[in-house]
This record gives C-alpha cells, sequence and structure tokens, in this order.
C-alpha cells in the first residue's frame, strides 16, 4: 500500500505524517511534490499541516493553483481517499473539496494544546477503529481553525453525519465545535486536530490518533481486495 | 581647513561608533585612510554586537573542551556527540535592541538568525527556545508599553517558530522594572547532524565561486549592528530601519534547500548573513579560510532599484547565506535552490591575497585584509579584578531581613496568594500556548517555564534513536545584581538542575551575556565577575561552552539593566528514558527534601513583593553540593525510585512544593489535580534556625523536592546517605487542594493561589 504525501513550499507536518504511515502502519509512502502532477499510483492522499506558500493571501489559499492539487481534486472525485489536516484542511475548503472556511481563532491567537474530541461518526473510512461518542485527544496548533459555514450547509453536515470530529469544549469560536469534517461521499476528510501528533506513546505506536490511520489502512484493503 | 576636516571626520566618526583611535589603527594597517565604504565596514564588524571588543579577552577564561565537544566556539554554532553518529548543533543568540523598537519584527528575526546559526552547520533544526525579560506589564507606569511589546514579542516568536516547523519547548519569562524600555529576547536553538557531517564556514580552495542564496539584498537593518552596540535612548525608536524584518516563509525555503544543498557535496563551506550582512559573513569566510575573497556588488540580487554600494555591503536584510562551491558544479546547486525557489547566483571567487574586495559598477570600492576585519579587531581590556563599587558592597550588605517583620503561621495562605499572583511565579500559559511545541513529532515534554524540555533525536533516516536530549535556558538576573560571581554560578546551577529534574546529564553551554554599558566601571565590575562565576560552575559541572553571544549596551536612558547571563544548557538522556516531571502524581505519596537548603530572603520574590526592592546576599551556592546532588538525583530517576521531582527556585520551598500540586502539563487542565499537601516543618525550621518568612519563600540553590511511594522511602533514605546529601522528610501529598504546615493547623485552601497562578499572566 503506498501513501502519498503532499509537500508544498512552506509545509511542516510532511514528515509527521510520513511516521503515520511508514512508521506506524509500516507501508510505503512518497511525497508528492507540488508542481507535479503524477500521483504515483498511491492509494491514499495526505495533505499535511503547515504553512503552504507562507499562508500568503489567506491559509491554503495559495496550495489550490498548484498542479499537484489538480491531480488530487480528480483523485477526490473518483473517490479516493484524501485526508487534509490542519493546513491540509485549510487547503481542501480553499479548494471546494470541503464546504466553508476556517477563519481567525476567537482569541485571534496561535493556540496549541492538546483538545478532547468526540468521534461523532464512526462510519466513515478513516475512523471506524473508533466507538462511536469516542472522547480522544489528540494536539491542535493553528491560528486559523474557527470552522465557518452558512446555516444550510452547517445543517447539511449535520444532517449528513459529516461531521466527523467534534470538540468537547469551545477552542476556537468553530460552529457547532466543528473539529473535523467529510464530504457527502466520505472520502475526503479533513481536521484541525493532528492524528499523526498523537501516534506513540514513548516507543509504542500506540497513541491516539494511531485508529484513524488504522482504519484508513484497512478501508483501501478492503477496496483493494474488491477490486 | 583642517579643522573642518576633522569635525566632518569627528562626526562621521561618532554616526559608526568608531573612536579616534580605532580610525588610527585602520589608517595605520591599511596604510592610508579607509574610504567611506571600508569605514562603514569597519563600523560594523568592529561594533560589539560581531567583535566582542569589551569582553573576548574575558571569554577566552571558559572551559571549551570535553570529550563529548566537536565543535566548540568560533563556528556558527557549538556541537555536541551524542552516540550512534548522531550530534547535536546548538547555539543561543539575542535580539534585544531590535526588540525594544520594534518588538514583533525584532523577536522573530532573532528566532530566524539563530536557526539559521543551526542549518548552516548541516544540522537540521528540531528545538527552538526563548528566554525572555521585559518590564512588569501589570503595574507601573510603563505597564501598558511593557504589555505591548511583550505581547508582540511573543507573537513574533511564535509567528516565526510556528511557520518554519520548529518546535518551541521551553524557555523562560522574567519581568523586572530594569527591563522597561530595553527588554531581552535571547532565543536559543538546536539542530540534528549525523555521521560528523559539519559544515564549516571557512572559505577554500582560490578560484572556486562564491554563492549568494536567499532574499533579495534591500534597505532595511542597515548598520543593524552597530546600533546593537549603543545605548537606548527616547530618540532609539527612529532607528527603526536598523530593525530587519523577517520572513519564516523564505526561512523554512532556505532550510529545505540549504540541507538538501549540503547533501550534495558541491557547497565546501557556508555562512550565514545575520549581523553586518554581506560584509560580515564575506570577511568571516575569507578570513577563517586564511583566503581572499572577490565579490561583484552588480550581480547581488537586489530589492529596489539604485542601491548604493555602502546600502550592499552594510544592508541587514534577511533570510540570506553565502557558500563556496566546489569549482565546476555551480549549476547542480542552483538547481536544488531553484526547485524550492530560493534565488541563487554567482557573485564572487575565493582568491589567495586574505584581502576581502568588493566591485561596485566595475571599481573596486573595498580592498582590505580580511583578517583586519576580523581577528584584528580592537579588543579592550578594562584591568582584572576590578573593584566592586561602594554603592554595590552597600547593598550587597545590607541585611535581607531588614526592614521586614516575620509573617504568622495565619497568614501564610494570603502571603501564597499573593506570590502566585507575581508575573515571575505566576503559569505563562499564555505565552506558551502560543508556540507550536509539537511539530517534527519528537516532543516528550515540553516545558513552560524553568524546566527543561524534552526532544527524541531520531536516527538517520528517521528511526527512533534511544536518545533524547533535555534544553534549558535559565538565569535569575536578581542574584547577578546583588552579586555577579555567586550570582552567575547560580545561573549554571539552575540550570544543570533544570536538566538533572529531568533525568538528564547535563552536556554543555551556551551562553548569552546580557549587561549594560562596560565602559562604566560598576558594569564592568558585573560582567568581569560573572565570567568568573560561569568559567567555575563549568568547570565543575563539567560542561563546556560552546560559543554564544555578548550583548552590552542594555540601557535605557542611563540605565543599566539587571545583568541576565543567560545559561542554555543541553543534556542528555538515554535508554529510551521518560523524562521525569515535577509534579505530584497522587494522594498518599511521601514528599521530601534533598540536597543543600540555606534559604536566604536576600534578592527573593518574595523579598521584592514586600519591599519593591532587592538588598543582601542572595542564595549562597557550594559547587561540590551541587554536583553530588545532581548525580543523586540523577540515579533515583534511573532507579524509579521517585514519582516527581522538581528543584526549590523562585519563591523558596512553600511556592515550589503548591507549585508541583497544580497539573502543568499543556495537555489537561489546570486545577484538575486536586492534590494538596500535610507537611511538617517544624523540625526542618529548627534544626537551621529561620524565620517562618525565610524558611517558607527564602530562596536557595541545592535543593530538591522528590515525591515517592511510601514503601520506597528506606530505599531513597538510604540512597541520600550513601550519596551524603541531606535528605528530609517533609510531608505527604493529600487528595484535596488544601495545605496544612503542622499537624494540628487548620487547613488552608490552595483555591485562591491556584486562581492567581493561572490567571495573572494571560495574555
Amino acid at each position: 500500500m503506498k501513501f502519498g504525501i503532499v509537500v508544498f513550499p512552506g509545509s511542516n507536518c510532511e514528515r509527521d505524517s510520513f511516521d503515520a504511515a511508514v512508521r506506524a502502519l509500516n507501508e510505503e509512502a512518497v511525497y508528492l511534490w507540488h508542481q507535479d502532477t503524477d500521483l504515483q499510483g498511491v492509494d491514499a492522499v495526505i495533505l499535511p499541516g503547515g504553512f503552504s506558500y507562507g499562508d500568503y493571501l489567506r491559509s491554503g489559499a495559495l496550495a489550490r493553483f498548484s498542479p499537484m492539487l489538480n491531480s488530487v481534486r480528480t483523485f477526490a472525485e473518483q473517490g479516493r481517499p484524501v485526508l487534509g489536516i490542519c493546513n491540509g484542511f485549510q487547503v481542501l475548503t480553499e479548494s471546494h473539496l470541503l464546504p466553508g472556511a476556517l477563519t481567525r481563532n476567537t482569541s485571534l491567537q496561535f493556540l496549541c494544546r492538546q483538545v478532547a474530541l468526540t468521534v461523532e461518526n464512526t462510519k466513515t473510512l478513516y475512523t471506524h477503529q473508533y466507538t462511536q461518542g469516542q472522547t480522544i485527544t489528540l494536539p491542535i496548533a493553528h491560528a486559523e481553525g474557527n470552522y465557518f459555514a452558512q446555516p444550510d450547509t452547517i445543517k447539511q453536515l449535520e444532517d449528513n453525519h459529516q461531521v466527523v470530529f467534534r470538540y468537547a469544549e469551545d477552542v476556537n469560536g468553530s460552529i457547532n465545535r466543528i473539529a473535523g469534517i467529510c464530504n457527502k461521499a466520505g472520502n475526503v476528510l479533513g481536521m484541525m486536530p493532528h492524528p499523526e501528533r498523537n501516534l506513540w506513546k514513548q516507543t509504542q505506536w500506540t497513541g491516539e490518533g494511531r485508529p484513524l490511520f488504522d482504519s484508513l489502512y484497512t478501508s483501501i484493503l478492503k477496496t483493494l481486495a474488491s477490486v | 581647513m583642517m579643522l573642518t576636516v576633522s569635525l566632518e571626520l569627528q562626526q562621521t566618526l561618532k554616526e559608526m561608533n568608531l573612536t579616534e583611535g580605532e580610525y588610527q589603527k585602520i589608517t595605520n594597517h591599511l596604510g592610508r585612510e579607509p574610504n567611506f565604504n571600508e569605514l562603514g565596514m569597519f563600523s560594523v564588524l568592529w561594533s560589539e554586537h560581531c567583535c566582542y571588543k569589551n569582553s573576548r579577552h574575558l571569554l577566552k577564561k571558559l572551559p571549551t573542551e570535553g570529550p563529548r565537544i566537536l565543535q566548540g566556539p568560533g563556528e556558527n554554532a557549538g556541537v555536541v556527540a551524542i552516540g550512534d553518529g548522531i550530534a547535536v548543533a546548538f547555539k543561543i543568540e539575542s535580539h534585544n535592541h531590535p526588540t525594544a523598537v520594534e518588538p514583533f519584527q525584532g523577536a522573530t528575526t532573532g528566532v530566524g538568525g539563530i536557526l539559521r546559526d543551526i542549518f548552516t552547520m548541516n544540522a537540521r533544526p528540531i528545538a527552538n527556545l526563548n528566554s525572555l525579560r521585559f518590564g512588569p506589564i501589570n503595574a507601573g507606569e510603563d505597564a501598558q508599553r511593557n504589555r505591548y511589546l511583550f505581547s508582540r514579542a511573543v507573537e513574533g516568536i511564535a509567528h516565526y517558530g510556528n511557520c518554519v516547523g520548529v518546535p518551541t519547548v521551553g524557555g523562560e519569562v522574567f519581568f523586572d522594572e530594569s527591563y522597561s524600555g530595553n527588554p531581552l529576547v535571547n532565543a536559543m536553538a538546536a539542530g540534528v547532524l549525523y555521521d560528523d557531517e559539519l559544515m564549516e564556514s571557512g572559505a577554500v580552495g582560490v578560484g572556486n565561486p562564491v554563492l549568494y542564496v536567499g532574499s533579495d539584498t534591500g534597505k532595511d537593518g542597515m548598520g543593524g549592528a552597530a546600533f546593537a552596540s549603543r545605548e537606548l535612548d527616547e530618540a532609539s525608536n527612529e532607528d527603526r530601519p536598523a530593525v530587519q524584518v523577517g520572513d519564516p516563509f523564505s526561512e523554512k525555503l532556505l532550510i529545505e534547500s540549504c540541507l538538501e544543498a549540503f547533501q550534495s557535496g558541491y557547497v565546501l563551506s557556508a555562512q550565514d548573513m545575520g549581523a553586518a550582512g554581506l560584509t560580515c559573513s564575506g570577511a568571516e569566510m575569507a578570513a577563517k579560510g586564511n583566503k581572499g575573497m572577490l565579490i561583484d556588488l552588480d550581480k547581488v540580487p537586489a530589492r529596489e532599484p539604485d542601491m548604493k554600494a555602502y546600502e550592499y555591503l552594510l544592508s541587514e536584510s534577511q533570510e540570506r547565506m553565502l557558500m563556496v562551491l566546489d569549482k565546476g558544479h555551480e549549476q547542480a546547486v542552483i538547481d536544488i535552490f531553484s526547485k524550492w525557489g530560493v534565488p541563487a547566483v554567482v557573485v564572487g571567487e575565493v582568491t589567495d591575497d586574505e584581502n576581502i574586495r568588493f566591485l561596485y559598477h566595475g571599481e573596486e570600492v573595498v580592498n582590505v585584509p580580511a583578517k583586519l576585519l576580523t581577528d584584528l579587531a580592537p579588543s579592550y581590556k578594562r584591568g582584572a579584578e576590578p573593584p566592586e563599587s561602594e554603592r554595590a558592597k552597600a547593598l550587597r550588605n545590607r541585611d535581607p531581613e531588614e526592614g521586614l517583620t516575620d509573617i504568622l503561621l495565619s497568614e501564610v495562605g494570603s502571603w501564597l496568594e499573593k506570590l502566585f499572583g507575581q508575573l515571575n511565579i505566576a503559569r505563562p500559559m499564555g505565552v506558551f500556548q502560543q508556540y507550536d511545541r509539537h511539530v517534527q513529532n519528537n516532543t516528550l515534554l515540553a516545558s513552560e517555564s524553568n524546566t527543561s524540555g524534552v526532544v527524541r533525536l531520531r536516527k538517520k533516516g528517521g528511526a527512533f534513536s534511544p536518545y533524547s536530549i533535555a534544553l534549558t535556558t535559565d538565569c535569575n538576573p536578581r542574584y547577578v545584581y546583588l552579586e555577579p560571581w555567586s550570582g552567575a554560578k547560580s545561573a549554571v546551577a539552575e540550570a544543570c538542575r533544570n536538566l538533572a529534574c529531568v533525568g538528564a546529564e547535563p552536556l554543555a553551554v551556551t551562553d548569552n551575556l546580557n549587561f549594560g554599558n562596560p565602559e562604566k566601571p560598576e558594569i564592568y565590575y558585573q560582567l568581569y565577575y560573572a565570567v568568573e562565576g560561569i568559567k567555575e560552575a563549568c568547570e565543575a559541572f563539567q560542561t563546556p561552552v560552546t560559543g554564544g553571544n555578548v550583548s552590552l549596551y542594555n540601557e535605557h536612558s542611563g540605565t543599566a539593566i539587571y545583568p541576565a547571563p543567560v545559561i542554555g544548557m543541553v543534556g542528555l538522556l538515554e535508554n529510551n528514558a521518560t523524562p521525569m516531571t515535577p509534579q505530584f502524581k497522587s494522594a498518599g505519596d511521601e514528599v521530601a527534601l534533598i540536597g543543600r537548603f540555606k534559604p536566604t530572603l536576600g534578592g527573593s520574590e518574595y523579598q521584592f513583593l514586600r519591599q519593591d526592592e532587592i538588598y543582601g546576599r542572595p542564595p549562597t551556592i557550594s559547587l561540590q553540593d551541587e554536583v553530588r546532588t545532581l548525580a543523586l538525583v540523577r540515579q533515583l530517576i534511573a532507579e524509579s525510585q521517585v514519582q516527581s521531582v522538581s528543584d526549590v527556585s523562585l519563591g523558596g520551598l512553600l511556592v515550589s512544593l503548591v507549585e508541583n500540586t497544580f497539573k502543568q502539563n499543556l495537555s489537561e487542565q489546570v486545577g484538575e489535580t486536586g492534590l494538596g499537601l500535610a507537611l511538617n516543618l517544624a523540625d526542618l525550621q529548627a534544626r537551621e534556625s529561620l524565620r517562618l518568612d525565610a524558611l517558607l519563600f527564602g530562596e536557595t540553590n541545592g535543593s530538591y523536592l522528590i515525591s515517592y511511594l511510601p514503601d520506597q522511602k528506606a530505599a531513597v533514605q538510604q540512597a541520600c546517605e550513601e550519596a551524603k546529601v541531606a535528605f528530609e522528610p517533609l510531608g505527604a501529598v493529600l487528595d484535596s487542594p488544601v495545605l496544612t504546615l503542622q499537624p494540628d493547623q487548620k487547613e488552608i485552601s490552595l483555591q485562591s493561589a491556584l486562581d492567581q497562578w493561572r490567571t495573572t499572566l494571560a495574555l
């Protein structure tokens, strides 16, 4: 199995995502350079955290125009898994692969801390190894994680169970304490908290972010088997 | 006629911060008068900031060698060997003056500069720390401005460190009136490198091309190094063009592209363009390599048209590097930089004449021996063993308890509340939660303040190694102010204790000497004895000094800061050790004090709280006892005999004890531990014949607080006896947030102290 991790100039969590694929799951991973278009036959794409293109203009706003993102868009439209973490989530909303926008935290400050999240939907590619309503702890590290969308969009997200992770308490002003959402088809997930930064405990790969990657792994295995 | 010229020259020299004697020295060496461009170069390279002319002879006294030292002072950063081919580069640097006039950019460029020092050595940056000293932000006439300076500096550090993707794992904040108008921002960074692949900075190979890499050269930061070597006054705000502007995005690209370019093997040496820009990096590379360098300024990428030679030479535009390449492989290296969108252009070559020469519009505008700019820069010895001023002596000789009536047992709760509401004791969470502390996935422990951050080291290729490094910065400037010699020793000892508290072995030091104007005898006295103190302590702990930074002239309107020789230290944990933490773990655990406990009110936070001034001798120190106790603490941690370890620091015994009942880990909600303490301090008080306030709030060196399971007590006590370290059981951890100091005493609620601790330093 092969994971593709997109590297924009200014990405800074590509190695953290590499840990998830290569060291936690023991699978292959390749870095996908923003100016290339070849997805190299990967089974899933991860848009990592960081400050793509310096986050100039708006977070994620310039990344959507990169050649690689065109390929990722096609990949997503084919129903293949695309996971955006932190800046990756911002890139996904800017690219309209996910609805809504991520605006400045209500504190107007960068906020780095561990947060409690509830897993709201365990029927996705990414979450079936969690239990419904389970509380997990993941770190956040962002200045723009305040999720916003029009009321009808929020209603659709809630009605379709597209809110996958919710903060246990308000941390950044997000509507309905939304921490992560998926698209209607469920193959594109964007989340502000970092599952790839809670992968290990001491020397064991048993962190609370691990089941997300295990879920993705078994989902891909199933797809591969059915082809 | 002669007089007019001389007056003009005098004025020019004054503006350039050069003395007439220095001008004479330049002229003598050149055999002619320097031209304006050359004079500008001397102005920056002979500034205190670049050549340490007032401190160089003192710094030579510091121990710099040890079995683990791969690189001591003299390169961009020091390097220590860890094991299995892994090495760590680290250094601290100040950005005080820029922060005083433009806090956001001043602080960001401080972080950017220190990171360049690290990756220039071919080390990937893995950790940042920041040691901050500002004027009080909650009271006093400058409170509003201090708050602005402080919060903007913190935002600047966050902005830069977060964007480049290097976790900020520790540091400290300290507030005192003496830093109003002249705050201190000391940034420390560490990076990892493998298989001794150190990049050096000396120019090599006559005829080899010199590559300019990074951002375009603009007019920002003109003469910043000279600016940093002056006292600040009301007019300093007009110096804002001397402050550089940082762009962490450019830096991030520079990090990635440089590390990739170094891997090609075609980069023979590299130097970042920091203070004094092109002038400094060119001259230093040439001088270090015993070569010359010829650079054509017309080839240097410029941010704006019609830049003068002088402006190219002295610009301190950020995120730029200079490299010497293996001739014939220029394109391969340039291609790597192009991939990352980083400008890279050949601007000159290495020559055999040991002179640094610059061409501008086809004409040679500078031609001076490189070593005259660097190695031969002036060094001023202001006399050995300078005398203490009468004023300082009188202050030090006052009784620390003078004017202070002792407190009653019934008042302890309210004093605790007041102390936890002091800026220097309150929890700086508002600061540290703005820093990304986990990026890179290696943070084992992120320290908030005055302890150590711990970062796991990876093997080459990225697999876990069994090693991690602990990092800390520390210095109590009050102790140094009252007694520079012992105060500096205390700073080294405190940094060592911070490392020992997590279980780490102290390896090496990088120091940042922040002082006032050394031309004043009182300041030179402080500097001289602080260096003596660092020397003595570093020898005792066997922690060589691998470099650092000197920042003098930290004065505002004629008043000097409290001297702050900030000690940055790196320690080692092996065998996949889990770092120990300071918090008490569960009710029923027993608590003891170990080590040399000699508290005094002299220079304490408590004395300052009550008297609004500090006086008397600060805590004494026994380096022998420190070394012995440190070894014991590390042994207790390694043998899993203790549940928690902290040292006794600011605020004294009781503040340190109570703080350990608060949850300090940002990962969890504060105030939830619900733990308290049942103490019995009567024996200790009687034996040391201390007043109650001196016992509870006096500050001391050499002491640690440990907690352990009751059935471990005998083993812990035995280990202490064998190590000849005093062991003093103090009581036990309770399951509710209350405190008693003796068995029959009414319980003191810790809630209001906790509230103060949490809320005082919110930003």
